[in-house]
């Protein structure tokens, strides 16, 4: 009894940072399964990659490719390269992830970046149980993922309610976070590099291919300037 | 559709090892018990605030700022969620805010 309020009262935590997710989710997920089932693919096939993939900017590159001919290396290749972001989420949740015992491998499997930001930026308050409300962000981000999916797929073509920029959630969200951040660090070394990296990068390799050269300078400067990084986040 | 669903299935198998590969790889490397070295420690947290930057600019990889609307929805939309945040500190107040200023912007203005 105890432990089944735990997680309920984990769930109530949890639910409203998820709130512009279930919104950004929703409303991509539904492109997505309309755009899957006006190119042909039956209404099974998309849910099933957001089911198993979950991973928006992949599954929307994907399209074209699984439109061509079969292409099994190249299929692979591209998932990486589109995914390889989460290799940083990975680094930085290891100890967070830790001691979460059977949860972990969900934990692990749902990482988006959403999920990845919010679990990483939020602390919830010391009365709650931190592994199921990390897993229940984890579950509900993925449900809200494959839930758009679904109704996108199934009814696609009923939807008539103008939704064009409410994506802009997603945006909203990463913009908030990255200024709770700001606010906690009194150094912005890492931020200031992470935003240089992302714009020299852009400007010279272009939206699609940026991401890889981005992780890699972004990991080249924390090597190059680790001392002052460091002495700066013991100061905190 | 070119592929047989056999076809299919494979690729989205593929896609789906990818994706694991690139999320699971760092917990498989380090596992509960062993020793994480120095610099992945320092990694781990020197990183989210260089990944939050980066996460920004990914959201805006495709505004063009040189045609279009140059960016100008992106930017007034942007600028509103920090002020509200910076006023208020209430996140889905923020968000929600930014979101309904940008849908107006997009649908009415530009």
């Amino acid at each position: 009894m105890e432990k089944q309020k735990a997680v309920f009262k984990a769930l109530k935590a949890a639910f409203p940072y998820t709130i512009p997710v279930f919104t950004g989710f929703t409303f991509l997920g539904i492109s997505y399964g309309v755009l899957m089932t006006v190119s042909g693919f039956p209404a099974w096939c998309p849910i099933l990659i957001s089911v198993a993939v979950y991973g928006g900017s992949l599954q929307f590159a994907a399209v074209a490719m699984l439109l061509s001919a079969f292409a099994p290396a190249e299929v692979f290749a591209v998932a990486l390269m589109v995914q390889a972001r989460h290799l940083f989420y990975g680094i930085t949740m290891i100890s967070r992830y830790n001691n979460t015992g059977w949860k972990k491998f969900f934990l692990i499997f749902g990482m988006s970046d959403e999920t990845f930001s919010i679990n990483c930026s939020t602390k919830p308050p010391e009365d709650i149980d931190r592994p199921w409300f990390m897993l229940w962000v984890t579950l509900l981000d993925w449900a809200y993922w494959v839930g758009g999916t679904a109704v996108g797929a199934v009814l696609g073509n009923f939807i008539t309610f103008n939704t064009e920029g409410l994506d802009f959630a997603m945006t909203a969200m990463f913009v908030v976070i990255f200024i709770e951040q700001w606010l906690k660090d009194k150094k912005h070394y890492t931020a200031v590099i992470g935003a240089a990296a992302s714009v020299v990068c852009l400007l010279i390799f272009g939206a699609d291919s940026f991401l890889i050269p981005t992780m890699l300078c972004i990991l080249i400067m924390l090597a190059i300037f680790r001392k002052p990084v460091e002495k700066a986040g013991e100061e905190q | 559709m070119i592929m047989t669903d056999t076809q299919i299935l494979i690729s989205i198998a593929l896609l789906t090892a990818g994706t694991m590969l690139t999320r699971f790889l760092p917990f498989i490397i380090f596992r509960e018990k062993a020793e994480v070295p120095k610099f992945v420690q320092y990694l781990g947290n020197a990183l989210p605030a260089a990944i939050f930057s980066m996460l920004v600019v990914y959201c805006l990889k495709n505004v063009q700022l040189l045609s279009g609307s140059h960016g100008l929805p992106e930017f007034i939309s942007i600028a509103f969620t920090t002020a509200l945040h910076l006023w208020k500190r209430q996140i889905l107040i923020s968000i929600a805010g930014g979101t309904a200023v940008y849908m107006l912007l997009v649908q009415m203005v530009f």
